[in-house]
């Protein structure tokens, strides 16, 4: 009986049939993959926010929720604004080539009115918040220190317009996230006369 | 008793028990000469059941869920019936899981375990450890405080600094675009039941490989090279009862040694437990100084050591994977003459030792903040500690080796 087995077609068949069931297994992983992808209530939980900027006295900052993330209000001040100007040779990007913010953000000050700053509070590098530190050149950042951001988990420094100082370990500024105003005390964010619905 | 011996004949005639029994206990021949490096292996065994055992207990009053998981743990802590000590002896044994583990990779460092024909079973160990890694990371987020909920916040930002499919992979891994309920949910289901099947798994081949390539010992010899009539090794002893008794004597000392941190110093100072993890999650605010636990800090000072290259996190985060799973390489790195560090000449043991002393200077950095000075000791450390890995072909080679002895020395 083992004299006239046909080798070449019982190799076909295994193969085959692997490859069929290899087929299988994908198709069945795929379902289980995807269920780790956020939920339909997860995508649909960005809904923009409104913020009355008007309490927002200057160079004080007012952290808001947006798509659980905080979402920084800086009213800065017109020696803040003018600092902002002195450092430039010290930033990773200065101009803001990467497009970290929206087109109509892409300015000296990053922002659409020169004193309101709007960033999303999550650093660059591994998604820490750093923390306000708007006071000028305190004992623990250094003499050279024009106010902004110090993320306290791997020390990245950020200025007034959320633009990171070279030898920090965060790659790239802070997100701008796409906002408009509706009024001269109102401030949306997650939205703009350009995308519609982010 | 003869209704037992009926009983397990009845058994044996269906299922190898006898058999099992004989391979694995009472005809297992371990060296004679073990110390107490040798007390690890059976204690980290100890722990991964009293992780068990207490981990399905605090499941019977714990809630996954975001709103509810933190005051479930403190409803654990104060409502619960003994919910207190259930929560300490599962935290303390965390990190005496590491202590127990950590000191059991340096034994088969020090007297060449992963040498041939170990390097399956060494392999086997590393994936025991990395799964351990996992499942602590995983288990850190469920009581949902500021620690857990930035440390897992960090880690799974590792992942989204990979080339091309990094921001979907951390997407994936979250199931949402912050760390939130939904990663609170998975972290559980992992934590409590995927990652424990895996490493049950891994510790029964562990030691079903152990078993067929034996024990090495301090002196890094073979026992099997020199048997007796009936082929027992001459150097060796059955496990049970010689080693079953001696490792309950590692046993109640290991206990005490527990039983001490869990009544009288349950959060060692902030070592073990965070004292930011007993404030709540707030994701709108990370806290002054975030670290990971203390088993994890080495590697975190390697990643932070690491300066952003070419605008991306990436080169951190592959030196930090790499620094985690070196020790997998090191039956292919070591070419030296001798196993064990007994009959090693003067510069393994100098790379030993630097080995170290970068590693246990690099898990203290790893716990304090960033200052440049510390950056910078944190790069020389992490440059000593891959040198003991990359330089180590060479330098075993060269050293000057004692002679090995035919048989294991035992007073």
């Amino acid at each position: 009986m083992s004299d006239n087995v046909d080798r070449s077609k019982r190799r076909l068949l295994l193969a085959a049939t692997s490859a069929a069931g290899g087929v299988a297994a994908a198709g069945m992983a795929t379902p289980f993959v995807l269920s780790f992808m956020p939920s339909e209530r997860a995508k649909a939980a960005g809904a923009p926010v409104e913020v009355d900027i008007s309490a927002i006295q200057p160079g004080e900052m007012k952290v808001v929720e947006w798509q659980g993330k905080p979402v920084w209000v800086v009213r800065r001040t017109p020696e803040m604004l003018d600092l902002l100007t002195k450092h430039e040779e010290e930033l990773t990007d200065p101009a803001s080539s990467v497009p970290q913010q929206p087109d109509y953000c892409n300015n000296a000050n990053r922002s659409i009115k020169p004193e309101i700053m709007v960033a999303i509070g999550i650093c660059t590098h591994l998604g820490c918040s750093p923390s306000y530190r708007p006071e000028v050149a305190p004992a623990d950042l250094g003499a050279n220190w024009g106010g902004g951001w110090f993320c306290p988990c791997h020390g990245s420094r950020f200025d007034l317009a959320a633009r990171v100082y070279k030898g920090s370990p965060a790659p790239t500024n802070l997100i701008i996230p796409p906002h408009q105003y509706l009024s001269d005390t109102t401030l949306l964010i997650g939205e703009d006369k350009t995308t519609g619905a982010a | 008793m003869k209704l037992l011996k009926n009983l397990v004949g009845w058994v044996d005639d269906r299922f190898p028990l006898m058999d099992t029994w004989k391979e694995h206990l009472s005809e297992y021949y371990a060296p004679k000469n073990f110390n107490f490096w040798y007390f690890f292996g059976s204690l980290a065994l100890l722990v991964l059941v009293i992780q068990i055992v207490s981990g399905i207990f605090l499941t019977m009053s714990y809630k996954p869920d975001a709103l509810l998981a933190f005051a479930s743990v403190e409803f654990i802590m104060r409502d619960v019936q003994w919910g207190w000590l259930l929560r300490y002896v599962h935290s303390t044994g965390a990190s005496m899981f590491f202590i127990v583990v950590y000191l059991h990779i340096f034994r088969g460092m020090m007297y060449g375990s992963y040498r041939k024909p170990r390097e399956l079973l060494w392999l086997i160990g590393v994936a025991i450890y990395l799964a351990l890694m996992a499942e602590a990371f995983m288990g850190y987020l469920l009581p949902w405080g500021q620690m857990s909920f930035w440390g897992a916040q960090v880690i799974v930002n590792l992942f989204s600094s990979v080339p091309f499919v990094g921001n979907e992979l951390s997407v994936l891994i979250r199931g949402d675009f912050v760390i939130s309920d939904a990663t609170l949910n998975r972290f559980f289901a992992l934590h409590v039941i995927a990652i424990p099947l895996v490493l049950a798994g891994l510790v029964f081949v562990h030691l079903i490989a152990l078993h067929a390539v034996g024990s090495n010992n301090p002196d890094g010899i073979e026992i099997k090279k020199h048997k007796d009539a009936n082929g027992i090794p001459l150097d060796g002893i059955p496990f049970h009862p010689y080693y079953t008794v001696k490792d309950i004597v590692g046993t109640v000392g290991f206990l005490i040694v527990f039983c001490a941190v869990m009544f009288f110093a349950p959060d060692m100072g902030g070592y073990f437990i965070e004292a930011n993890n007993f404030v709540p999650a707030n994701p709108m605010q990370t806290p002054a100084h975030i670290a990971p636990v203390w088993y994890f800090t080495p590697y975190y000072a390697i990643l932070r050591a690491v300066p952003p290259m070419f605008g991306s996190q990436f080169p951190g985060v592959v030196a930090m994977g790499v620094g985690a799973v070196a020790i997998l390489f090191l039956p292919w790195l070591d070419r030296g003459a001798v196993k064990s560090i007994r009959y090693r000449g003067p510069i393994y043991k100098m790379f030993l030792a630097s080995f170290v002393i970068s590693f246990i200077g690099l898990g203290y950095l790893g716990m304090l903040p960033v200052t440049p000075i510390y950056t910078l000791i944190s790069q020389v450390l992490s440059v000593v500690y891959f040198a003991f890995f990359i330089l180590m072909p060479w330098y075993t080679k060269i050293d000057k080796c004692k002679p090995e002895p035919d048989r294991v020395t035992f007073k």
